[in-house]
Parts: structure tokens; sequence; C-alpha cells
């Protein structure tokens, strides 16, 4: 058991990395999405369900939406502005 | 000249700061080790004291409701903090940008997969609400599953759906009422006589989902708010797309 929850660790840790180094916004919202589901696995690993279901929901969900949406703002209202610069050219 | 500096200091006070992590580790209790005494109290009695079966939400939102409550405001206060900074003044100028061109719809796979998760989605979350005060769970996580129901319908319909699904001027009202019902939850013993926040309802059969008095009740308070918050953060971010409107410049 020790080594299931060592190596869970350690995989937060691998992922955590990875989140850093991706560079592309939208894929490092994915990661980011993936690393709150392994939190909530080390979660549920140490006897925390509570915590875990929270981890879930706001780490893997909420967070990541919420940086989703506000990325797709701030995309559309760069194209609209594009988009009008050209019309009035 | 600078990044070689830059990454010399770094390594220099990552090796500090990991020497000192590994100093930390070593002397940690060993796992499933407890050392306080509230835990050990509140597992054995709360049972008994509340008919709770769920110790995290026997604290949440009994013992400690009066932090809850708090922290309830604080998400009140950061969904409004999000509508003002984002919010589009009466009578402002807009300008049509055009409609985001979705009516081109995902690949019958996605919606295959999204379609039938709505509805697992919808029961779980209920299922979650509910039986706060006896499983892991709780009001809160209930309202964000929840809240994510229109965002699947989003993801496999258009934009058009969202808007359709989610009204704002009702998300509103409901968040406020699921803020206010909580705070009126806990003034009502007051009026009786007891201290704020005293669980002053039958507490039921032990295990049922209508027991343990106002865990219940509060619980699904917070879903409720939980759920319009979330809905009102997402449209506030998604207005401009929606409507096709941006503000004149």
């Amino acid at each position: 058991m020790t080594w299931v929850g060592a190596g869970l660790l350690l995989l937060v840790a691998v992922t955590g990395l990875g989140v850093v180094r991706t560079r592309d916004v939208t894929s490092q919202v994915i990661a980011l999405s993936f690393y709150g589901v392994l939190m909530a696995l080390v979660f549920f690993f140490f006897q925390a369900p509570d915590v875990a279901l929270s981890q879930i929901t706001v780490g893997a969900v909420a967070l990541p939406l919420m940086v989703m949406l506000a990325i797709s703002r701030m995309r559309y209202r760069k194209s609209a502005q594009r988009k009008m610069g050209e019309r009035d050219a | 000249m600078r990044e070689a500096i830059r990454r010399r200091l770094f390594f220099v006070f990552g090796g500090i700061f990991f020497l000192s992590f590994c100093y930390a580790v070593v002397d940690l209790p060993p796992w499933g080790d407890y050392r306080g005494p509230y835990g050990d109290v509140i597992s054995r009695v709360g049972v008994y004291e509340r008919h709770a079966t769920d110790a995290v939400n026997a604290i949440n939102y009994d013992y400690r409701a009066f932090d809850t409550l708090g922290e309830e405001f604080i998400l009140f206060t950061a969904v409004l903090g999000v509508m003002m900074l984002l919010r589009r003044e009466e009578g402002a100028s807009t300008q049509d940008a055009g409609r985001v061109e979705d009516r081109l719809r995902l690949s019958t796979t996605v919606r295959a997969t999204a379609m039938p998760a709505i509805v697992f989605t919808v029961v779980f979350g209920f299922y979650i609400g509910l039986h706060g005060q006896l499983t892991p769970g709780g009001g809160f996580q209930a309202g964000v599953i929840l809240a994510s129901v229109p965002f699947l319908l989003y993801v496999c319909e258009n934009t058009e759906t969202f808007r359709r699904v989610t009204s704002h001027s009702a998300a509103e009202v409901i968040e406020a009422l699921g803020a206010g019902a909580y705070a009126l939850i806990g003034l009502t013993p007051l009026f009786l006589g007891m201290p704020f926040l005293t669980n002053f309802l039958p507490l039921g059969a032990t295990g049922d989902v209508f027991s343990s008095g106002t865990i219940a009740l509060i619980s699904a308070c917070v879903g409720v708010e939980v759920t319009a918050a979330f809905l009102l953060v997402g449209y506030t971010y998604l207005e401009e797309i929606i409507t096709g409107e941006i503000p004149e410049e």
C-alpha cells in the first residue's frame, strides 16, 4: 500500500511539471484538469473522500472551465475586432 | 548573462529549499497518526448528537456552520466581483460583431457521449446533494456538478441552446435566495430563544435521507447557491459570444 501512495505522489509531481512545461494555453488547461483528477486520487487514497470530491469538482471541472471561458472571451473579442478592422478598411 | 545568474541563483535557493523540505519530511508523523483531540471527539459523539453519518458535513454545516456561512458569502462576493468587472453598462453603445458560426455541430461521437452524460450528471448531482449528511459530498460539490450540465449542453449543441437553458435574471435571484436562505436558517433559532445556527429541526432516523435536521437543509441551500453562482459566472464570461455584441471603442 505504501508503494501505491508513493507512486501516486510521484505521478502528481511529474504531472505538475508537465503542466508547467506545457506552453500552449489550451493544452495547459487540459493538463491542469488531469492534474486535478490525480490530486483527487491522492486525497481518496489518503482516506479523505470528502476532500477528493471537492477536488474533482473544483480542480478538475470548475477551475479549467473558468480558464477556458476567459480564454474564449479574449479570443472572441480579438477576432471580432480584427474582422471589424477588415470591414472598415 | 543575466539568464545564467538567474539559473545559478535558482539552483542555490532550490537546493536550500529541497534540503529543508527533506528535513521536514523526515519528522512528519506516520500515516494515519492523528494528534488533535477534536476529530476523535466529533467522530465519537457526532452520530449520536446530530444523526449525521458523514462527520465532515456534520462539522461543515453544523458544528462550524458559522465559518461555512462566511465561506458561502465569500463565493457570493467573488461572483459579484466577476460580474461587476465584466459587466456591460446599461445603455452603453455596442456594435454588432456577428454571432459565432456554431451552426456546424460537433461530431456524432462527441454528441453521443455528451448527451447520456447529461442524464448521469443530473442524477449524480442530486444524489450527491441530497445525501450529504450520509455519505461524502454535500451541497457545494452538488452545485458544481449540476452547474456543469448546461456547459455539457453547450458542448453538444450551441450557444443558442446555452442561452435558452440558463436564464440570467433567474440565476441572479436564485443565487441570492440560496445565500439568504442559509442566513435565515441561522437566524430562526434566535426567535426560538436558542443560539445562532442551532440545529433546531427534528433530527430524524440516522441514515435516512431526511435526517440530521438543519444539516441537510443548509446543504441544499448551499447547493442551490453554488449552482446559480457558477452559471452566472459562466454566462458573464460568454455574454459577448452569446449576444454577438462587443462594446464600442
